[in-house]
């Protein structure tokens, strides 16, 4: 995947859970492209509309909070989120996103920098975030190479495949 | 090293292990389910091998939708058999076990000190056994089942120090919701919680499930509780062998984040208010809001002890008209132990309705759904919106016997104020 991304933000609040990103009783879906229609059902059902040209969703505390489900960020991914930036991840959620090659990234203050509609720039590899519409910076820590690594090969299974080759 | 570092070393071939530190570490088991298990049996095709790494290390159990309640689950639920008899897996069928957090002790699949990761958040219930267990997600498992390992940060830990008797009603629900009350929702994100003191040497494995259970609502990456003969008691003749449990007690100098204590004597019933589980009060101030339904069952409370708690406040009584109480063994050996001892006619004979060991309206996907409006008391672990149907529903959580007293009242009350009454 390419670790350079440029999309306006949606800005979302603290805790956002799993089952407000996909409800369960859309858990049976198995196609990503349907479960993209419901993404974030429990908040928003006009989100896969705003979101089908290609959106960083900016996040607060705690964003993915909840059940194991990966059909959360599978249905963001497919719905256009291209990036989610947040003060911080549930875990589960976290890893889930870099597995299917969703990047997430913890960064400090950007849920006060940042109001939808601004445009965001994000070097993943780098940790380098920039609200351009506002003309502020972030530096993050960046991830270890082998989550870089995950991601650029747009996840784990894909990563996985060319290590047991 | 405390309980968790120990457990997480031993596992990744190491003398020791530090917090923040990544290990690669050997699963001794892997668990999914028929909701998460169908997306990793695509990916673990994906990935190109042929064998799952270990079959005695891998257990398939379908509980969140069973029996099937629509073509597209009874088409999942087909897909994780076909993958079971392929791979030669142990499956749990609908009739032949119940909640998977239920069913993996009681079947021998949890060892103390043992890594065991399932495709369920709840997965850190196991903690309550000494073992190191969490929530992964389902493309993670299929690596699992590929590889037979994972990469974990090595957490940092919580000390949760309990003391004090509980008070008659209040149980240890009520504890961990005031425990994350106190903590708030993102209070252990990424850390070990470990809980310990005279109160949690004192609880029984039902209580301590509860507890473990929930850690995952205060972010908590596991939750543990070092073993002890109450536990050994538990998994004998369930487990083949059993590991000397010396070697699973935190050191004297073990290193915690931080410790925090709680005192239980004086706690009264808790319940998490609509529509955060760190939304805690007591039950004082949060009484006699009206209810439809009441729900007894979960990984969180639906064990014999939890049963045996609501028959004692159902028996003799009538769930209110208007209100809907449902009540979910949580497995087969939970149910047919409730059967023998009579709880299921003190149940029905209530007006509650007892359903099929199962997940139930905890995950709003199967039975028990809320329209708009409606207003559960659960004894889940769960009351974000949406959770149990309607984004306009709202669900309280509460324990076993808040709830029945609830469902007896038709709002939520205290239940040693109901048993003052009668």
């Amino acid at each position: 995947m390419n670790m350079k991304i440029k999309a306006p933000a949606i800005k979302l609040g603290n805790n956002i859970d799993t089952d407000v990103i996909l409800p369960g009783q859309y858990m049976t879906l198995v196609d990503p492209c349907e479960l993209a229609k419901h993404a974030l059902a429990g908040l928003d059902l006009a989100f896969p509309e705003k979101a089908k040209k290609g959106v960083i969703i900016v996040g607060g505390k705690n964003f993915g909070c909840g059940s194991s489900r990966e059909q959360a960020p599978l249905a963001l991914k497919y719905a256009g989120v291209k990036c989610v930036l947040a003060e911080s991840f549930a875990r589960i959620f976290y890893r889930n996103a870099i597995n299917i090659g969703l990047p997430v990234i913890e960064c400090k203050g950007i849920s006060t920098s940042v109001e939808t509609g601004d445009e965001i720039a994000v070097d993943v590899e780098a940790g380098k975030i920039e609200n351009i519409s506002r003309g502020k910076c972030f530096q993050v820590d960046k991830l270890p190479p082998f989550i870089i690594e995950i991601l650029a090969d747009g996840g784990l299974i894909e990563n996985l495949r060319k290590k047991m080759k | 090293m405390n309980i968790t570092e120990k457990i997480l070393a031993k596992a990744s071939g190491k003398k020791a292990v530090h917090p923040g530190e990544i290990v690669d570490a050997n699963v001794d088991m892997v668990m999914v389910h028929d909701l998460t298990g169908p997306l990793a049996v695509e990916a673990f095709k994906k990935i190109g091998v042929e064998k799952v790494w270990d079959n005695q290390k891998a257990v398939v159990i379908l509980d969140h939708q069973v029996p099937a309640e629509s073509i597209k689950a009874a088409e999942l639920h087909k897909t994780m058999r076909q993958f079971a008899k392929d791979q030669k897996l142990r499956i749990y069928d609908v009739g032949r076990g119940g909640i998977c957090h239920q069913v993996m002790p009681e079947k021998g699949h949890v060892v103390p000190g043992t890594v065991i990761v399932g495709a369920d958040s709840h997965t850190c219930t196991y903690g309550a056994f000494g073992a190191f267990a969490t929530g992964i997600g389902s493309t993670e498992a299929a690596a699992v089942l590929a590889t037979g390992k994972i990469w974990l940060k090595v957490p940092e830990a919580i000390k949760i120090n309990v003391t004090g008797e509980f008070q008659k009603y209040v149980t240890p629900k009520d504890l961990i919701l005031s425990i994350i009350g106190r903590m708030g929702v993102d209070g252990a994100t990424y850390k070990s919680t470990e809980f310990t003191g005279p109160t949690i040497k004192g609880m029984s494995i039902a209580g301590r499930m509860t507890l473990c259970n929930m850690a995952v609502e205060m972010g908590a990456k596991n939750g543990i509780i070092e073993p002890d003969e109450t536990t050994r008691k538990f998994l004998e003749g369930r487990v083949k062998t059993l590991p000397n449990f010396e070697s699973l007690k935190s050191d004297k100098d073990a290193v915690y984040e931080r410790t925090v204590e709680f005192d239980v004597s004086k706690m009264e019933p808790q319940v998490a208010c609509p529509s955060s589980v760190d939304n805690v009060k007591p039950i004082s101030e949060a009484g006699n809001t009206p209810i439809e339904q009441a729900f007894i069952g979960s990984c969180t409370n639906g064990r014999i002890e939890d049963l045996r708690l609501a028959a004692q406040i159902l028996k003799g009584k009538r769930v209110k008209d208007g209100v809907r109480a449902l009540v979910i063994p949580a497995s087969q050996e939970v149910y047919k132990q409730a059967l023998n001892e009579g709880l299921l006619e003190i149940f029905t004979d209530a007006g509650a309705i007892v359903c099929g060991s199962a997940c139930g309206p905890c995950l709003g996907g199967h039975i028990g759904l809320l329209a708009a409006d409606e207003i559960c008391v659960s004894t889940s672990n769960r009351n974000f919106i949406g959770r149990m149907g309607s984004t306009k529903a709202s669900v309280f959580l509460a324990s076993p016997a808040t709830v029945a007293a609830s469902a007896v009242t038709g709002k939520i009350t205290d239940p040693r104020k109901l048993e003052a009454k009668a």
